[in-house]
This record gives structure tokens, C-alpha cells and sequence, in this order.
């Protein structure tokens, strides 16, 4: 009778989810590497460098809970609860490291806590993330249509794994992206840290492929059984031509260090997207099973074809305004000023 | 299961109220911002763009909190109250994903452009940029109080399978209380940030600093309450008779009225006793209650005791908070005459008991707002849904109470530390934010590049 609008809104949360992972991922990213950075004017300059699209990227993240409640609300109402602390360490993370880009600006004698809080903010909030992403591909205890499993559920050394490999690749992705905007010293520097973090990248990545499939039989009957195989091989080549390319891109190039670590991230979330689908609530629950009724998803769907390239759009504008690379100087000004 | 309930409802009552203290600020000085950006680009006067410097200041602090604290919010949906999310989402989740298709990305994509572009984006385009963040935040406000309006008075839906799902989008997004709370909140949050803007040219004007400036910030934000100001009256007014009319029960407890009964007086005073179903040591008007909310002495009007005791509202909160934001209202009444006055003899600059009134009226916007919102949400009580579905039916079924319990005190704490901190912050700009020099003559010609430790003012 109506269309099925199941594979449309999959297709949207995909692009929305992906989307703060790469933007969310290298600013986080940029924090995580903070405390590592030789001096006062080189960590300004990487604040910087966030410091007028951060909120804007953290957007993705609103959209991301929101759109998943809209059009996928068992699988929100199931998914949260069973990661009810990760989520809380996640906010309380985002938080202090949020208010840091303010605050460290105004604060005299507290600008080394508020500099703490933007790096432990941003280490806390990617580890949390990558707990959540652990405890998903594990599959969540379902009870009906709630989720029945513990409060701690989430405490594996799978999931503790994954969290410490999504600091790892939002460290790369922070470091690829100061390569590309900053220069001189730092720029150097930044260079060096893609390096170390693509090695790191490149064992996580090696780990969790093998430890997935032992660890859910619908996982490895996809990768391994039947004739998916060959339809699946380009996934782990490409993934590994990818790493070489960044590695080889690291030592000169500006621009390439990033599409190239923005080129693994998408292969491993590929990866992911062909580990699970179709399910949602793994391993419980599929798409349809957890979908809203169709005429909540094509009420917004109606206002989100028409809203998304709006958003794209003055989202290439913004960056566009703000392009090139930063300066020691550039940013904070609006309240600096103010206070000295 | 009651003390995680319970815990739960603290929490989301905590982090929601600490969060809607920025919304009240930010929305009204999004649009001030976008008033003072045209003014200055179509006249050029220096004037507007250190007010609009200033201002801008203070927004990219309390625009960032607002942010970040909001972001906690959708996920309490999800973490404490996932059987109201799985329930409900078929209507709120489309009203909650178009606030942040047409308000998030819109505040936060400009947002940049309106802080950090100034030097690099033409004149207009600056402007423009905030128009957007304000229209941004207008538009959060419509689709966030539409989906709150929706849990106070459904429409537009049908219930399949235990699950609300929408028949009417117009009905659902208009709903009954929709059009007052929303023209209610707005004015609410206009006349927040106004009442802030004076008191703090009031404290400038006291210490006869910046004189031109904080005048012009005086006047603009007279001539707004003059407007509003009564304007909120007569909209509260309305919404009082929408809520007797669509949610009684809540009405009944605001006034504490327990019987039903034509003549009903208007208690100034009251100590509500749920218990006794009475009232101990009233203080009343007699037949004001029936004139203001039926505008009639003979209107009847419903008490509590139609109700069954487990679909009543808690009683004393509401009463209590109900007259809180009301008396904040006369107060306003009386300090905008007053200035008025004033400003009309042209005393403005220099009256000196009317400057510390004014900025210890500073907060009273935020106080009305949040006694307003205990007023609505707790009246709304038993219920999520009202009528529908009962708050404690909404609660996530796996969580303990010590789990609530422990992220309860972590929400507390951190809260504690960033909201402090925040204040601290907030003062300290709005002492200092006109930083160094006369801003009439050269404000800021190097915005980029922070100004000499000699002009250092703190």
C-alpha cells in the first residue's frame, strides 16, 4: 500500500552517524592530543582550529540520538538503558570539554584546570563512545520490549577494547586534521602523532576483525559462511590499501593524511553496517521490527529531504569562511579581549 | 521501582531546570543581538556595534553552556525514560528531530560565522548570520514547547498496540495548549533577557561608567517591556482559562480549590493539606477566584475533589510556585512604570535607589520562568501524557535505584562546578566586556588579536 520508508531512514541515521563520528571524531580528536603539544601558542592554535565549528559537529550527535528515537524509537528505548553509564560519561564529557573552549579563555588562575577538562573531557567522551559501539556489536539482552540485561553489562574487555580503539581513531583523525590546518612546528608535530596513531589504528583495527567474528556466530556466517566471502573480500583490502596510502601521505601532503584516515573510518563503519545489518537491536530486534509507524517517518522525512542539503550547504559555507590554515591569533579574541 | 522513580524524576527535574535557565537568556539575547548587528549596519553608529560586542561576549558564553547541557537532554528520554520514549515517539520523535533540523544545525552553523567572521564575511552576511542563530533559537523554542504542549494536551493521534500514533501532524503540532504556552514562554524569555540587559546598564550607570551605552541598553529595554510586559499579563491571562478548560485538575490545585463551587474566592495565602482535602490559615478575596477564571462571580469552577486521589496533582507545589511567578509579574508591572517615569523626566542615569533596584531585579525573569515551568509540569501530574499515561508507567524498567541514584550525584556535581563557574564568568564579563578604550571612537579595531596586558581590567 505505502511505501517502505524503512531503507530510507536507515540510509539517513547511517549518513547522520557517520557524519559525527568524522566531525565529532577530529575534534575530539584534537583534544585527546592537547596535553601532548609542546607549548602555550601551539595548544591555542589547536583550540583554535575547533573552535568555530566544534558545537556545530556536536549537532551530529543530537541528530543522531534524535533521529534514532523518530524513526527507530524500540530500538532507542532498548539500546540507551543498556548503556545508561557510558551515556552518562559521554555527556558529563562533552560537557566539560564544551564549556572548556569558553572558559579557559576567561579563567586567570584556573586555565590549567579548564585545559584538564577539555582534555579528560574529550579522552572520557571517546572512550565512552567506543564502550557504546563494544557493548552494540556484542548484542543487548532483550526482555520483550525492554532491555533486561545488567547495569554493568557493559564492562567486557570486547568493550573496553573497542573504546580504547575509538581513542585511537579520533586521535588520528585529530591529528590528520591539524596537518592539514596548521604549519611550521606544529605542523610537524601533528605528523608525527598520525604516524604513531596509524600504527595504533591499524592494531585495533587487526583486533577487533578477528575478535568479532569469534565472538557472535551471525557475524562470522556472514564474513566466512556461505557465498558472501567474495562479494566481501574488497572490504578488508581496501582497508588495508587505505592504510598504506596514509602512511605514505603522512611525511609531505596536507589535505591527503585526512581523507585517508576519513576513507579508514568509513571502511571499518562499513564493515560494522555488513556485521549487523539488518538488525538494530543486536541481536534481537531487525530495522522494521523497531521502526515508527510510516506515517511518522514520512511526515519527517518530507521536511528532512528538503532541510538536509539545506544544512549541507551552509555547512560547506561555514568552513569555507573559516578555511586555511590558523594562526597563534586567530579564534578567542571576542573574549579575550574582554578580560585583559 | 518508587525510588528510582522518584530519583528519576529528580534527575530529569535537575538537569532540565539548570538547562532552561540558558534557553531563558539565550533566545532573547539572540534576537537583541540581531536587533543591535541591523541597527548598527544600517546607521553605522559605533554605539550599537560595542553594545552588540558586548552582548556578544556574554552570548558565546552562556549560547556554549546552553549547548552542551542541552545535548544531556533527548538522552534522559532514552536513559530514564525509554517506556515514554518507545510509547510516545511516533508524535514527539518527528516534533524533536525537526528542532534540531531547523534550529540546531541552523544556531550552530551561523553561530561561528556571528562570533569569529566578523573580519571575514562581508557586512551583510555577518548580519544575516544573526538573523539565523536568532531565528534558530525561535525556532527550537516552537518545536521543543509544541512536543511539551503535545504531553499536556494530546491531539491528533490515535493508540495502536499500547503506542500513541499520529492521524492529524496539524492537530498534534497545534494542539490545544500549543499557541498560549508557546506566545507565553517566548514573552517569558524576551522579558528574561531585558530585565537582565537593565540591570546591568543599571550597574554601569551606577558607577557612571559607560554612560552612552548602557542608556541606550535602558531605554531599548523599557521600550520592550512596556510593550510586553502587559502584553504578558493578559497572555498569561488566556492561558490560565485554556488550562481550566483542557487540564482542570492542574487548575484546581493552583488555586487549592477543593470543592467545586461558583463564588470561588482567590486565596492570596494558603497552607494546602492533601490529606484533609482543606486548606489551613486562608487568606481570600472573596469571588475574585470565579471573576478572574470564568470572568464571571457566578462562573463555577472545578475542585480537586472531582477528581480521584490517584489522579490528582501534587497540591502545594504548584499553589506555591503559581504565586511566585504571578507576584514576580506585579513587580514588573511596577518597575517598568517606574522606569518609564523616569525616563520620561530623564532621569535615568541618574537615579541611583532605581539603578540597585534594578539590578537586584536582574534574576527575576529567571525565577518567574522556572516557577512557571514547576507550576505546568508538576500540575501535569500523575500523568506524562495527561490523562493517557501515567509518569510512572514512563520509566525505563531496568534501572535500580542505585543506579539513579549514582548519576543523580554525578549530574549534581558537575552542574554545581559548571554552572558556578559559568556565573563567576558571566559577572565578570559584564563588568569588564567593554574592556579598554572609549568605545565610541575606536571599539575594538583589532577584534582578532587580544588587547594589551596594559588594558587588562580585572
Amino acid at each position: 500500500m505505502s511505501l517502505d520508508l524503512v531503507p530510507v531512514w536507515t540510509a539517513i541515521l547511517a549518513f547522520g552517524v557517520f557524519m559525527y563520528v568524522l566531525l565529532d571524531g577530529f575534534d575530539l580528536g584534537v583534544g585527546i592530543l592537547f596535553p601532548l603539544a609542546h607549548g602555550h601558542d601551539e595548544r591555542a592554535m589547536m583550540m583554535n582550529s575547533i573552535a568555530p565549528i566544534w558545537d556545530f559537529n556536536e549537532t551530529w550527535l543530537v541528530l543522531g540520538g534524535v533521529g534514532l528515537l523518530a524513526a527507530f524509537p524500540l530500538a532507542f528505548a532498548i539500546v540507551i538503558p543498556a548503556v545508561y553509564f557510558p551515556i552518562l560519561f559521554m555527556l558529563i564529557g562533552l560537557i566539560f570539554r564544551g564549556v572548556a573552549f569558553e572558559f579557559s579563555h576567561l579563567s586567570h588562575r584556573g586555565r590549567g584546570f579548564w585545559h584538564g577538562s577539555f582534555f579528560v573531557g574529550s579522552l572520557v567522551a571517546t572512550f565512552a563512545q567506543g564502550i557504546v559501539l563494544g557493548t552494540y556489536v556484542q548484542g543487548i539482552p532483550v526482555n520483550g520490549r525492554a532491555y533486561s540485561g545488567g547495569t554493568f553489562d557493559w564492562v567486557t574487555p570486547f568493550a573496553l577494547l573497542t573504546g580504547l580503539g575509538l581513542i585511537a581513531g579520533y586521535g588520528l583523525l585529530g591529528a590528520c586534521w591539524l596537518v592539514m590546518k596548521t604549519e611550521g612546528r606544529l605542523q610537524e608535530w601533528s605528523r608525527h602523532m598520525a604516524r604513531r596513531f596509524t600504527l595504533g589504528v591499524g592494531a585495533f583495527v587487526a583486533m577487533v576483525s578477528i575478535w568479532t567474528p569469534l565472538l557472535q556466530p551471525q557475524i562470522r556466517e556472514r564474513w566466512f559462511g556461505g557465498e558472501h566471502p567474495f562479494w566481501l573480500w574488497p572490504v578488508p583490502l581496501i582497508t588495508a590499501a587505505l592504510f598504506v596510502a596514509l602512511w605514505r601521505s603522512i611525511a609531505r601532503r596536507h589535505f591527503a593524511p585526512f581523507l585517508g584516515a576519513l576513507g579508514i573510518f568509513f571502511m571499518a563503519y562499513l564493515g560494522l553496517g555488513i556485521s549487523i545489518f539488518p538488525m538494530v537491536v543486536p541481536y534481537a530486534y531487525d530495522l522494521w521490527e523497531s521502526a515508527a509507524g510510516p506515517r511518522s517517518q514520512a511526515f519527517l522525512l518530507i521536511g528532512t529531504l528538503f532541510l538536509l542539503p539545506i544544512i549541507l550547504w551552509y555547512t560547506l559555507y561555514s568552513y569555507y569562511v573559516f578555511r586555511g590554515k590558523v594562526k597563534a591569533d586567530s579564534g578567542y579574541g571576542h573574549t579575550e579581549a574582554a578580560v585583559r | 521501582m518508587d525510588q528510582a522513580l522518584l530519583l528519576s524524576r529528580l534527575q530529569f527535574a535537575w538537569v532540565v531546570a539548570l538547562h532552561i535557565l540558558l534557553p531563558a537568556f539565550t533566545v532573547g539575547l539572540a534576537s537583541y543581538i540581531a536587533v543591535l548587528e541591523g541597527t548598527y549596519f544600517f546607521t553605522r553608529r559605533p554605539l550599537f556595534l560595542a553594545l552588540s560586542r558586548y552582548w556578544l561576549r556574554i552570548f558565546a558564553v552562556s549560547f556554549g553552556m546552553g549547548v552542551v547541557s542541552g545535548i544531556v537532554m533527548p538522552f534522559q528520554f532514552g536513559t530514564n525514560w525509554s517506556r515514554y520514549s518507545e510509547i510516545t515517539a511516533g508524535v514527539t520523535g518527528p516534533l524533536m528531530a525537526y528542532e534540531v533540523l531547523t534550529a540546531f544545525f541552523l544556531e550552530a552553523g551561523f553561530l561561528g560565522i556571528l562570533l569569529f567572521g566578523r573580519e571575514k564575511v562581508p557586512p551583510l552576511v555577518h548580519f544575516a548570520a544573526a538573523i539565523m542563530v536568532a531565528a534558530g533559537t525561535l525556532l527550537s523554542t516552537f518545536w521543543i514547547l509544541s512536543a511539551n504542549s503535545w504531553m499536556q494536551t494530546p491531539a491528533g493521534y490515535a493508540v495502536v498496540d499500547g503506542r500513541f500514533v499520529p492521524t492529524d501532524w496539524l492537530a498534534a503540532i497545534f494542539n490545544p495548549s500549543f499557541p498560549y504556552r508557546l506566545v507565553h514562554t517566548t514573552l517569558a524569555f524576551y522579558i528574561t533577557t531585558a530585565f537582565v540587559v537593565i540591570g546591568v546598564a543599571a550597574w554601569h550607570l551606577k558607577r557612571g561608567q559607560h554612560v552612552d551605552e548602557s542608556l541606550m541598553m535602558q531605554k531599548m529595554g523599557f521600550g520592550l517591556l512596556a510593550l510586553l510586559v502587559p502584553l504578558q499579563v493578559l497572555v498569561g491571562d488566556q492561558h490560565g482559562l485554556n488550562t481550566l478548560h483542557h487540564q482542570p485538575a492542574k487548575l484546581a490545585a493552583i488555586e487549592a480549590n477543593w470543592e467545586t463551587q461558583a463564588h470561588m474566592p482567590l486565596l492570596l495565602f494558603a497552607w494546602p493539606d492533601e490529606k484533609a482535602e482543606r486548606n489551613h490559615l486562608e487568606v481570600a478575596i472573596p469571588d475574585l477566584g470565579s471573576l478572574i477564571l470564568a470572568h464571571d462571580v457566578n462562573g463555577k469552577v472545578p475542585g480537586l475533589k472531582d477528581f480521584r486521589p490517584e489522579d490528582r496533582p501534587p497540591v502545594a507545589i504548584p499553589f506555591f510556585s503559581f504565586r511566585l511567578m504571578v507576584g514576580i509579574g506585579l513587580v514588573m508591572v511596577a518597575l517598568v512604570a517606574w522606569g518609564l517615569v523616569l525616563w520620561r523626566r530623564g532621569r535615568l542615569a541618574s537615579a541611583r535607589l532605581f539603578h540597585r533596584v534594578c539590578m537586584a531585579a536582574s534574576p527575576i525573569g529567571f525565577i518567574a520562568v522556572i516557577a512557571g515551568w514547576v507550576t505546568t509540569e508538576v500540575g501535569r501530574q500523575p500523568w506524562v501524557v495527561y490523562g493517557l499515561v501515567r509518569t510512572r508507567d514512563a520509566m525505563t524498567p531496568s534501572l535500580t535505584a542505585g543506579d539513579v541514584a549514582l548519576s543523580l550525584a554525578v549530574y549534581v556535581v558537575a552542574y554545581i562546578v559548571i554552572f558556578g563557574s559559568g556565573l563567576y564568568f558571566l559577572a565578570r564579563l559584564a563588568r569588564t566586556g567593554f574592556a579598554a578604550g572609549e568605545p565610541g571612537a575606536q571599539p575594538f579595531a583589532t577584534p582578532a588579536r587580544p588587547l594589551s596586558g596594559a588594558t587588562r581590567a580585572t
